[in-house]
């Protein structure tokens, strides 16, 4: 690998294209960190916002009144503020409301880092859609099904995990898939709570290396094509979870 | 609650048990739902003004609770905040005059580029096609990364010096997404207009020009305001990205204001101050287009 990387190098001794990123080792290694970084938070944000619309749609068909407030007022709150504002919301204000630890070089530290607040902040902007999608998918359920379902002594979580979810699943999809690629762009809002993550970390490299340009390039690309890769996962997904005759 | 009671009188022409088969999904939420037509509307998210006191209620206990726990010599916490009300709406209104130009900008060129993905000619429709796809898949941050550090911070033109200040900038880096995603909409737009349209416009001797503007655009409007209005909801969310990168909005203002005090106990009351308002601004838009999505859905 070596040979190739001084390519780099002479490619900026030549050219002045100075991609440190490649032929530095300390700057190539920080940003393989800063990728992973972004992979773990969007996965985890993935996760979570999943399993929050998936709960929050099973609550938003419950007989109680006042838990399908509760659920619409929540969707509706993270759907029309800002999700950077609920960011600095989350981190600063409710994270200065909690106790602080003793961390192993004595000092004291917020009870919950910055990645945990931008995991939670974004699973919930995300998971906030989620729910309306994941409603739409289970209200194109039949009723008949459903009914046929408790009339085989499922009770109405039990239809809701084997018949109604399985089905709903399918049919959101492409709704679920679009939210989710909305999610990986959205963690590059981590920045502004200086999360590790792939862009800050290009930030802290083009501020040492003054090589801004390369790394916005880079960037750009590199978010593109993961965006295009996850694009493309999902439908080969969708392609093979597709319901023989349902659609187009 | 009107339209409840007529449901009740339906159910003999319409009954409930129809054939076990799965109804296609349309969620308020995904941008391209034109395509499909079939699509049964999302139940009005029944919000009323009484969730509106509930907002303002949750915001004067948090701040009521945060006196409690302050000290007393300060000045208290609403007197705080109301003195500083004025200086963050001077900020919100800069927020909302960014997303203003971003949106007629992004509409603009986003038209223009809508149509050229129709083209019949293929390098016009590739290359606006991978310009769209490009544009709607990079992240909004760090497009505005890229308009912030790329652009010059003037420009010379035959010795006339065009200043260029960073909050022009960020709306050039806001639009530039705006774009991509209106060339989307108008696209789907067009899609969703069955292609019998198109037939008997040619049967009839239109010249493909005529074909667009008399015959297919006039039937998208319709159809691609709410996915307009969602998207410029979407952006005014977004225009608080551009205190990140130096902009006096808001959010920056916002975080002055916390600097100038240095009361901890302010923290809770200005952020969620300012998520009421964006959710005050928001919150009516995005009804306006769950109710005008109902309105103009095709009956089926």
């Amino acid at each position: 690998m070596e040979p190739f990387f001084e390519w780099f190098r002479l490619l900026y001794d030549e050219t002045g294209i100075n991609l440190t990123f490649i032929y530095d080792s300390y700057d190539r290694v920080r940003l393989w960190k800063g990728f992973l970084t972004t992979l773990w938070l969007s996965g985890t944000c993935l996760v979570f916002s999943v399993i929050i619309g998936i709960a929050g749609a099973w609550l938003q068909g419950s007989h109680h009144k006042w838990t399908r407030r509760i659920v619409q007022g929540y969707i509706q709150f993270f759907r029309n503020t800002p999700p950077l504002v609920q960011l600095y919301f989350f981190y600063f204000a409710l994270g200065s409301l909690m106790p602080k630890v003793q961390n192993e070089w004595g000092g004291y530290e917020p009870i919950l880092g910055n990645f945990v607040w931008a995991v939670i902040s974004l699973s919930f902007f995300a998971g906030s859609f989620n729910v309306e999608i994941f409603r739409s998918g289970v209200e194109a359920v039949p009723m008949s099904t459903v009914e046929a379902a408790e009339s085989l002594g499922y009770t109405r979580l039990k239809a809701y995990i084997y018949i109604v979810l399985p089905l709903a699943f399918r049919v959101c999809l492409p709704a679920l898939s679009n939210n989710l690629i909305n999610l990986v762009k959205t963690t590059t809002l981590a920045f502004a709570i200086a999360v590790p993550e792939m862009l800050y970390v290009s930030s802290q490299i083009w501020s040492d290396n003054v090589n801004v340009r390369e790394m916005m390039t880079f960037l750009l690309v590199a978010y593109v094509s993961i965006v295009g890769i996850l694009a493309w996962v999902i439908n080969r997904w969708e392609h093979s979870l597709k319901i023989p005759g349902y659609g187009g | 609650m009107f339209k409840r009671k007529i449901k009740k009188f339906k159910i003999p022409l319409n009954p409930k048990h129809e054939l076990a088969v799965l109804l296609s999904s349309r969620s308020s939420l995904d941008p391209a739902p034109l395509k499909d037509q079939k699509g049964r509307q999302p139940i009005l998210a029944r919000l009323r003004k009484v969730h509106l006191v509930w907002l303002i209620s949750i915001f004067s206990v948090s701040a009521f609770a945060a006196e409690v726990t302050g000290g007393v010599d300060q000045p208290s916490l609403i007197k705080t905040i109301f003195l500083w009300t004025p200086f963050l709406l001077k900020g919100f209104g800069f927020n909302l005059l960014i997303s203003f130009i971003s949106m007629a900008i992004g509409t603009l060129l986003g038209a223009v580029l809508g149509v050229f993905q129709i083209s019949l000619f293929l390098p016009v429709r590739l290359s606006s096609k991978i310009l769209t796809q490009f544009f709607r898949n990079s992240p909004w941050l760090v497009l505005l990364f890229y308009c912030m550090f790329m652009l010059p911070f003037e420009i010379t033109i035959g010795g006339f010096i065009i200043p260029f200040p960073d909050w022009i900038k960020a709306v050039i880096g806001l639009s530039l997404p705006v774009m991509a995603n209106v060339s989307e909409i108008i696209r789907g737009a067009i899609n969703s207009i069955p292609s019998g349209q198109w037939e008997s416009a040619e049967s009839l001797a239109f010249t493909r020009r005529q074909q667009i503007w008399l015959i297919i655009l006039p039937q998208c409007y319709k159809r691609m305001l709410p996915p307009w209005m969602n998207l410029y909801s979407i952006l005014t969310m977004a225009t608080v990205l551009a205190s990140i990168v130096g902009v006096e909005e808001v959010m920056s203002l916002a975080g002055q204001v916390l600097a100038a005090d240095g009361r901890p106990e302010l923290l809770v009351p200005i952020y969620s101050f300012v998520l009421a308002w964006f959710f005050i601004y928001c919150y009516p838009i995005a009804k306006l287009t769950l109710r005008l999505e109902k309105k103009y859905a095709l009956k089926t």
